[in-house]
């Protein structure tokens, strides 16, 4: 197993702009987040021997934009965290000697949609044949699925769904680049549109341009680059299945419990060492998920953990300090931007600065919980 | 079999095409059937989406038996825009059937509404024809226990 701290990311950033970029196709957007992150590295595209992004076919694409020969490669696509599989691939490839230097990109013209990544539904496949001909219309319809069931079982109120929102607004308030940064109310998220019921447009998350890159090396390299170095001390990964209606458990995500499980194990951290989270928030109720199933709270108790404001801005577990994929980004696959997030917090960099954070974990959601990513990073090496 | 009715009002949805892996599903619900698998390996545990072998236990030894039908309403979402085939507000639900699988479809023969569309409400399957190759397996409340 990789040493907690031996693998770093010594570069981080976001495209220049975030939100409406119609001056920037997808290729594009990879290429100017990773023109970032590499000014942020004090590298230059040569200095890259291992690259990563969401495929298909994407690597040679980007490859060739920027100029980089790679000597490893990855191309996993398994929807928004795939960012987050990244970062645990790279780090083994580097522990291995497979490469030294790992660039991962993200780009999406999720909203100008310009010479975007085309969206399939082959009617074929399984979720062709079982779910698309029953009227769902991409992930709106289709991640809040078990919602109706996980408020049943726990007693969740529509009010406490509603309270997510409100306070992933409050985080963006204070953050400058985030989309929508106007203070909302329960009253507000309750009688905004109806998209599907139980969600109303506030419970669902924005749809951007933007992009981001990581950089990662060796701690040692890290610590002679101008960045701070952020640590991956541990990290997880795993898939469910790609149909919502076929989870085993509505109340709960298989792939959240084995990815975070195997990050909190490889990091040997509890709870309690944990400052800043972050949990990707396509739709509100994933963070009740996310904290059920990373553990932080327990069964049922996430909707109360949220709404009696643990999670806000001055509460004791900071979550989704950038205003999270309601309110600050979401291109389509928001991993890197939670990612970015969680750097910056480590850095002590953030515009909603947690005083004093250590550790952070980063935790992903790919396709309707078809898939997950966890990552345990950490400003000392541990 | 019943015809296409609210909430499926207009045009059509996606039609699903069957694989060599599935078609007997797809015969089982234009014969008025509900099929699933079981794998006697595994205690007769019934298993969909259909595949040739148990996804428990990788055994190749399955059956495909006819489900009865009943079911009840697991979750759903309403959804309130406008999509191929449908006219909104309609539910897109899961439900569990009494055999212990869960599938997707639409509740027929009902308000698409959040107070008359209750979790656990009993259901039972209803086939939808599509054309001459496809009929979809839809549910509504069981005879009974409408209100």
């Amino acid at each position: 197993m990789i040493r907690p701290g031996a693998i770093a990311i010594a570069g981080a950033a976001e495209t220049t702009a975030l939100g409406t970029i119609p001056e920037l196709s997808e290729i594009g957007l990879h290429a100017d987040a990773a023109l970032n992150a590499l000014s942020d590295a004090g590298l230059r595209p040569r200095d890259i021997d291992g690259l990563a992004c969401v495929g298909p076919m994407r690597p040679q694409m980007v490859a060739h934009y920027l100029g980089i020969i790679p000597k490893w490669v990855d191309g996993t696509a398994v929807g928004g965290c795939s960012f987050m599989l990244h970062v645990r691939h790279a780090a083994a490839a580097i522990a291995a000697g497979y490469c030294s230097n790992v660039l991962i990109t993200h780009g999406e013209s999720g909203r100008s949609r310009i010479a975007a990544m085309p969206r399939l539904a082959e009617p074929g496949t399984l979720a062709g044949q079982f779910e698309a001909p029953f009227g769902p219309l991409g992930p709106p319809t289709l991640f809040p699925m078990p919602v109706l069931r996980f408020m049943k079982t726990y007693g969740v109120t529509h009010e406490q769904l509603a309270m997510v929102a409100v306070v992933q607004r409050e985080w963006a308030a204070r953050n400058p680049r985030a989309f929508h940064r106007d203070p909302i109310t329960v009253a507000d998220v309750l009688n905004s549109r109806m998209i599907a019921y139980p969600f109303r447009v506030l419970q669902c998350c924005l749809v951007t341009d933007g992009g981001g890159a990581l950089i990662l090396t060796t701690a040692e390299r890290a610590r002679d680059l101008p960045a701070r170095p952020v640590y991956i001390l541990g990290s997880g990964e795993s898939v469910e299945t790609p149909m919502v209606s076929q989870m085993a458990d509505f109340t709960s995500s298989r792939a959240f419990r084995v990815a975070g499980q195997e990050a909190f194990r490889m990091a040997g951290i509890a709870h309690g060492d944990v400052d800043h989270l972050m949990i990707y928030d396509a739709f509100a109720h994933l963070p009740l998920y996310g904290l059920e199933d990373l553990g932080f709270v327990g069964r049922g108790e996430a909707a109360g953990f949220i709404a009696e404001r643990n999670t806000a801005p001055g509460g004791k577990l900071p979550l989704n300090t950038n205003g999270g994929g309601l309110s600050y980004t979401h291109t389509g696959m928001y991993g890197m931007f939670a990612l970015q997030e969680s750097v910056r917090q480590l850095r002590g960099t953030a515009p909603a600065q947690v005083p004093g954070a250590k550790i952070s974990v980063c935790h992903g959601v790919g396709g309707m919980f078809a898939a997950s990513g966890t990552v345990v990073l950490g400003n000392e090496p541990g | 079999m019943s015809t296409i009715k609210d909430p499926v009002t207009k045009g059509q949805p996606p039609r699903p095409v069957p694989t060599p892996e599935t078609q007997h599903f797809w015969d089982g619900t234009r014969a008025g059937k509900l099929l699933l698998q079981r794998c006697p390996d595994c205690g007769g545990k019934a298993y969909f989406p259909p595949r040739p072998f148990c996804p428990g236990c990788g055994s190749r030894r399955v059956e495909v038996f006819q489900a009865s039908g009943r079911a009840r309403l697991y979750s759903y979402v309403i959804h309130h825009r406008p999509a191929p085939g449908f006219t909104p507000p309609y539910a897109i639900a899961v439900v569990e059937l009494e055999e212990g699988v869960r599938m997707m479809t639409n509740i027929l023969d009902c308000p698409q509404t959040p107070e008359a569309l209750e979790l656990d409400m009993p259901l039972e399957v209803v086939f939808t024809r599509l054309d001459d190759a496809i009929a979809l397996p839809h549910f509504r409340p069981a005879k009974g226990t409408r209100a």
